[in-house]
């Protein structure tokens, strides 16, 4: 199958000031096929969020290359731009923040299919009413406004917005952070079943989610960051069955399971995340590594291919 | 039986809109359960089911607006008939409370140090030499690293899992028989949550400390709790040792929780229908049925006790609010 999204070894550095450099993306470079989950996971300031809007370009690299159905995103300008954001959707953590709080719910979805002529004024209501359904939600909320509604009823709003243009990929960036749990689960069945499609061209995703169950559940392919870097990436299945980095190992066991009967010997990380502007040398993670040996404070292990379609970047694997 | 260290009776908490209409909301409603000498308790809940205000409930920390009745016995002392002046002494040194956002809970303009001592000075009659003394011990027994410096710095030059180690520094400081922990680690990341939690249980079981757990996290509760609380619009739906909780369910609503978790890829997930209804709306009968699966016409007509659930013999710690609870 073809790639819809490819990315080759993005870079975005801040500059701060006094100096120094955050390096937010750091050398990230990943493929996603059309109708693919990909699933993104890391802590807070692994640059998860900038990566999203890098592949958006809601942000210009300072480095590397994005492909979106082998056009260049950072390049693109005119037709092919427009081509791209038609193509090329996003899902923000926040429904709170991220719904225009004086639009009616009509005009926040309607608005895309006026500014990308697909659909004439006459027509936008029953669009919007068509997109709606699609994403569980009746006619009586095209004249809400966002405050009006839930949280879930908010987030299935931007889903709608973000489907009225047809995409074929969308990022979504910790869609399920601000719900709860029960309407957790109605939005990933939502945005699987959406994913099938109705008989027209799969839709592909990039999940950003610090949430590894729906990672594991949702996502074909996983990949952890730790430090605007990618330190695995692998298969879904294969990274939860066996982590290959010492990072992942130590993730997956930290997450509290909802089984009484499996008491999990849990590896506890020593101390914090560091901060990405002052990186530790060698491997990055070496610090808080609880298998680090000698190579790792000195020399920064790349990122390689183990076996079929799994890569890592650490010293045990080189 | 010994006695409870904590017992909440039929506590019901309502506040009065501020808009013109003035309308009396119901917020907690008839809720009751005990906590153990050493219990771990876990109250779980979805956002606005009430279980903030009951924890803030037990030290009488409700907002201006709230009105409550019911009582609440703490060592067989009723909390709720104490001056405010006793109150202060029961708080921080008897039962303390670690909260779910630490930036916001801890003073910027005080030295984390100072933060700490206060709570030594107040309670322990020291002076403020030894307490801070006290208090480079206490950030040491949270697992700070280099305490000696770190008790001199501000929460801002903190991470978001320091912060929250002052705060549960501040909570032990007086060694209390309750630490009430609302959400302690949602604001953290799963390797902090990780840390965090240990941490906490290591400290109760050190100093025998009761701990009552509040929390949306069934995996938290999964692996720290004994015993839970379920609420679901301001009342507790379910209440069973942990192990019942997960394997034996016995309110649809639990069941529905438990259902909406991600399972294996592939396996579609069974999410409740529906939304949790606003308290100012809230259905006749049973508050769930109009989400519940397994709803009757009983259902809507009146609201089900909170009753033992009885299908072990001679055993009575499994209780359910629903009608159909022996047939789940």
């Amino acid at each position: 199958m073809k790639d819809i999204l490819r990315i080759e070894s993005l870079k975005k550095h801040f500059p701060l000031k006094g100096g120094n450099i955050l390096k937010a993306v750091d050398d990230v470079s990943f493929s996603v096929k059309e109708g693919q989950v990909f699933g993104l996971v890391g802590e807070s300031g692994c640059g998860k969020s900038t990566l999203a809007k890098l592949i958006l370009r809601l942000l210009l690299p300072d480095g590397g290359k994005i492909f979106f159905d082998d056009m260049d995103v950072v390049k693109a300008r005119g037709e092919t731009l427009s081509k791209i954001r038609k193509g090329l959707q996003i899902i923000f953590q926040d429904p709170f923040a991220s719904l225009n709080p004086r639009k009616r719910v009509v005009d926040a979805v309607g608005e895309a299919l006026i500014v990308n002529k697909i659909a004439p004024r006459s027509e936008i209501k029953d669009r919007v009413v068509e997109l709606l359904k699609k994403v569980g939600l009746n006619g009586e909320t095209l004249y809400r406004y966002p405050h009006e509604l839930s949280g879930g009823q908010r987030q299935r709003v931007c889903i709608a917005r973000a489907l009225s243009v047809n995409p074929r990929l969308i990022v979504a960036d910790e869609p399920l952070s601000a719900l709860d749990v029960s309407i957790q689960a109605q939005i990933i069945n939502l945005l699987e079943d959406l994913r099938r499609g109705d008989g027209g061209a799969e839709l592909a995703y990039v999940f950003i989610s610090h949430n590894l169950q729906v990672i594991e559940h949702l996502s074909d392919l996983a990949a952890v960051m730790y430090l605007g870097k990618i330190v695995e990436s692998s298969p879904t299945n294969e990274l939860f069955k066996e982590p290959l980095h010492p990072y992942t190992e130590a993730l997956l066991s930290a997450v509290p399971k909802p089984d009484v009967d499996k008491k999990s010997s849990r590896i506890i990380l020593e101390g914090d995340v560091p901060s990405p502007v002052h990186i530790p040398p060698g491997c990055p993670f070496h610090p808080r590594c609880h298998r680090r040996f000698k190579p790792c404070d000195k020399e920064i292990p790349v990122l390689k291919e183990t076996s079929n379609g799994r890569r890592v970047s650490c010293h045990l694997w080189q | 039986m010994p006695r409870p260290l904590l017992s909440v009776e039929d506590l019901s908490i309502s506040f009065t809109t501020e808009n013109k209409l003035r309308r009396e909301i119901t917020a907690v409603e008839g809720v009751s359960f005990n906590v153990m000498e050493e219990e771990v308790v876990g109250v779980v809940g979805e956002s606005g089911c009430g279980k903030t205000l009951t924890a803030l409930s037990i030290m009488r920390l409700l907002p201006a607006n709230t009105s409550f009745s019911g009582r609440v016995f703490f060592q067989g002392v009723d909390i709720f008939s104490k001056k405010e002046s006793e109150l202060r002494d029961i708080r921080g040194r008897y039962i303390s409370m670690v909260f779910q956002e630490p930036m916001t809970s801890l003073n910027p303009v005080f030295t984390a140090g100072y933060q700490i001592a206060e709570v030594l000075m107040a309670h322990k009659n020291m002076g403020k030499k030894e307490a801070m003394n006290e208090a480079v011990e206490l950030l040491r027994a949270v697992k700070i690293s280099s305490p000696e410096t770190r008790v001199k710095e501000y929460p801002h030059q903190m991470s978001g899992g320091m912060r929250q180690r002052v705060m549960i520094a501040m909570a032990i400081a007086c060694k209390p028989s309750l630490v009430i922990a609302d959400e302690p680690t949602t604001a953290l990341d799963v390797t902090i949550q990780a840390q965090i939690l240990e941490l906490l249980d290591n400290l109760r079981k050190d100093s025998r400390m009761s701990l009552l757990l509040i929390t949306h996290d069934l995996g938290v509760i999964a692996e720290w709790a004994k015993k839970v609380e379920i609420m679901y619009a301001g009342r507790i739906v379910e209440e069973a040792p942990v192990r019942e909780i997960f394997l034996n369910p016995r309110h649809p609503y639990t069941i529905g929780l438990l259902e909406s978790l991600p399972k294996k890829k592939g396996e579609k997930l069974t999410p409740i229908p529906g939304q949790v209804p606003r308290l100012s709306d809230l259905p006749a009968g049973c508050k769930f049925s109009p989400r519940c699966r397994y709803a009757i016409k009983e259902c809507n007509l009146k609201e089900p006790e909170l009753a033992a659930v009885n299908d072990k013999e001679g055993f009575s710690g499994h209780l359910s609010r629903c009608i159909r609870a022996k047939e789940l």
